[in-house]
């Protein structure tokens, strides 16, 4: 066993900018997927020493524990707002925000609409499933009609609640988005086609193109009351519908 | 050299001081009676002096929250607004706070609560001084009362927040940041480079270099037993200003009798009514406090050895008495006299209040 252990055997590895902390998301979650195409991107565009991300409220508040980069965690929906100032006296650094739907798409609408709009050069990495996870499953901005939640028991009523937000179509109205995309992390060719999308996203910021916006449709098996697999075919057969994966704004070709 | 003087608002000083004193970012939102703030910085184009980053925010939130960015990544940030849009601010200041990070409020209050009035007010002390948003933390408060100390306390108010990695706030009012004065200006100092940057705040988010770990700036900490060790280390800095920082001037306490005790634009009228008082035989003194946070404790404690009354005056209903009182201890009578809803007393209202309450007849 330990003699094929060498490096030209090696298929994969975990990335550098990945800490050794062990992850605290549970068991079929999609953040540490999502964390590890980030983490990965990093290292290939080499932008480790120059790169700060900013960590919402939220299951992914402790994502500064998982990368090796500079971090800053924010109050509740400010990440955008923190990322702003950030990207502006650091023109050159790579500044990305990774927040949830409940920080991005409800308290933190303002921040992430104006940001957006201004055109900060930042990637937002909005993870949306649909749900409060790390409060215990309360209905979030982007609650599917009828979803069950800990707030919503009998299901989300229209009329009573409201109707579940498409942020990442809103953000792509907005003259200062320049890649806006809605990806998936669960299968393995849903994260390659994910990775494809992040990297162009960071790409782009290197590039000074203004604000990146690349949503992860994913899962919360804990939350939802299901079965990693469930979750999964759930999401397949609810979210997507509502959520359509791909490239929703894309730069033009020159 | 000479000197470089200047007629200026009190908001427009506080500006000038930003650009001058080397800030990296003014992140703001328009509210009345302190838009001359960035209205200034705009006009000045501090991007082509020093290089300064200047941005009018969608809200008072999203500015502080650009303040908190800002700061933990080293840079030299300040806001500014006025009662209502501090209050927006509260939530983003105890994340400051919390996460030890340096920056400047400035806070031009008018009277409330509420939207209340643009007329000036000195109701925001408690909310100053005690902290104001969640959690165990307190703002050092600096209180200016000319447009000359507006200028001044920029950079000291940043020198003091670096000092100690907590937010600095000047707590003026809308006369101070209205009226016209005479500033004396500093020479316009170069923003820090990157390298004194890393130097002077190695804990910051300005890029991770291979030789040492991520730099991770948060105000979280899930283990009871670790918050608590972070906390007796925010109140050990406390300790330390009220030991170190406290400022304030006397006026006429020497031989004072009765002693007055009031800050920003109240200390300019109490400072008359020291006059007229001793005009009349009275001996009255005002003890100014400069910071509000740490306030002059042993200062007023030592004053109510020598003194028969004291009289808190305040464009409040009396929010500094009570830190006159624990201060006092129950040495003297000390009482409050103040106007609300935007009115500045008279200085012949104090004095009648002085005579009222510890006099008589």
């Amino acid at each position: 066993m330990e003699d094929i252990k060498k490096p030209e055997n090696l298929v994969y590895q975990k990335s550098k900018v990945m800490t050794d902390k062990v992850l605290h998301y549970c068991p079929g979650c999609g953040h540490g997927t999502a964390h590890r195409l980030v983490a990965e991107i990093i290292e290939e565009l080499d932008i480790q020493h120059k790169t700060i991300g900013i960590a919402p409220v939220g299951c992914s508040v402790l994502a500064y524990d998982y990368f090796n980069v500079d971090f800053q965690e924010a109050a509740h929906g400010r990440a955008p707002a923190l990322a702003t100032a950030i990207a502006r006296l650091y023109p050159d650094h790579a500044v990305f925000t990774y927040q949830g739907d409940g920080d991005l798409a409800a308290i933190g609408t303002a921040e992430t609409i104006h940001a957006c709009n201004r055109g900060e050069n930042i990637v937002i990495v909005f993870v949306n499933n649909g749900i409060y996870g790390m409060t215990g499953g309360q209905m979030a901005p982007t609650t599917l009609e009828g979803m069950k939640s800990s707030t919503s028991p009998y299901g989300r009523d229209l009329k009573m609640m409201g109707n579940p937000l498409k942020m990442t179509e809103l953000v792509a109205q907005l003259p200062g988005t320049y890649y806006v995309t809605r990806q998936a992390v669960h299968k393995p060719g849903k994260v390659r086609k994910a990775k494809k999308a992040l990297k162009k996203a960071f790409q782009y910021q290197q590039e000074k193109k203004g604000t990146q916006f690349v949503e992860i449709v994913s899962n919360c098996n804990s939350g939802w009351k299901m079965t990693p697999t469930k979750a999964n075919e759930w999401m397949e057969n609810n979210m997507f519908p509502f959520y359509p994966l791909g490239d929703i704004k894309v730069p033009e070709e020159k | 050299m000479k000197k470089e003087l200047r007629l200026m608002k009190g908001n427009e000083a506080v500006a000038e001081a930003a650009i001058r004193a080397g800030a990296d970012g003014y992140f703001g939102y328009p509210i009345t009676p302190q838009s001359e703030v960035m209205e200034h910085l705009m006009s000045e184009k501090p991007h082509e002096r020093t290089g300064m980053v200047v941005l009018q925010a969608e809200s008072e939130i999203a500015a502080i929250n650009m303040v908190y960015g800002a700061a933990g990544a080293g840079k030299m940030a300040m806001t500014s607004s006025s009662s209502p849009g501090i209050s927006l601010k509260q939530e983003g200041l105890s994340y400051i706070a919390g996460a030890e990070l340096p920056c400047l409020v400035l806070n031009v209050v008018r009277g409330g609560p509420g939207l209340g009035t643009i007329q000036p007010g000195q109701s925001d002390y408690f909310q100053a001084v005690k902290g104001g948003g969640h959690g165990d933390y307190k703002l050092i408060t600096l209180a200016p009362s000319s447009v000359q100390e507006m200028y001044d306390f920029v950079e000291l108010g940043f020198d003091l927040a670096f000092k100690y990695r907590n937010p600095a706030m000047i707590l003026s009012d809308g006369a101070i940041g209205q009226m016209m004065e005479k500033v004396e200006l500093t020479e316009e100092k170069s923003r820090r480079t990157m390298e004194e940057l890393i130097k002077q705040c190695p804990w910051a988010t300005y890029g991770k270099s291979p030789d040492r770990d991520h730099n991770v700036i948060t105000s979280l900490e899930l283990d009871a037993a670790k918050q608590e060790k972070v906390n007796h280390k925010i109140q050990a800095k406390y300790r330390e200003l009220e030991e170190k920082e406290v400022r304030y001037e006397e006026i006429m306490c020497e031989d004072a009798e009765f002693l007055l005790v009031a800050y920003g634009t109240s200390s300019r009228i109490a400072q008359k009514a020291v006059r007229q008082a001793r005009e009349n035989g009275i001996k009255l003194g005002l003890l100014r406090p400069i910071t509000l946070f740490p306030f002059p404790v042993k200062k007023l404690h030592e004053m109510a050895g020598q003194v028969k009354g004291i009289l808190s005056v305040e464009m409040s209903a009396g929010q500094m008495i009570e830190d006159v009182r624990l201060a006092v201890n129950g040495k003297v009578p000390a009482e409050h006299f103040g106007r609300l809803g935007g009115i500045i007393p008279s200085a012949n209202e104090i004095v009648e209040a002085v005579q009222k309450n510890f006099i008589g007849g």
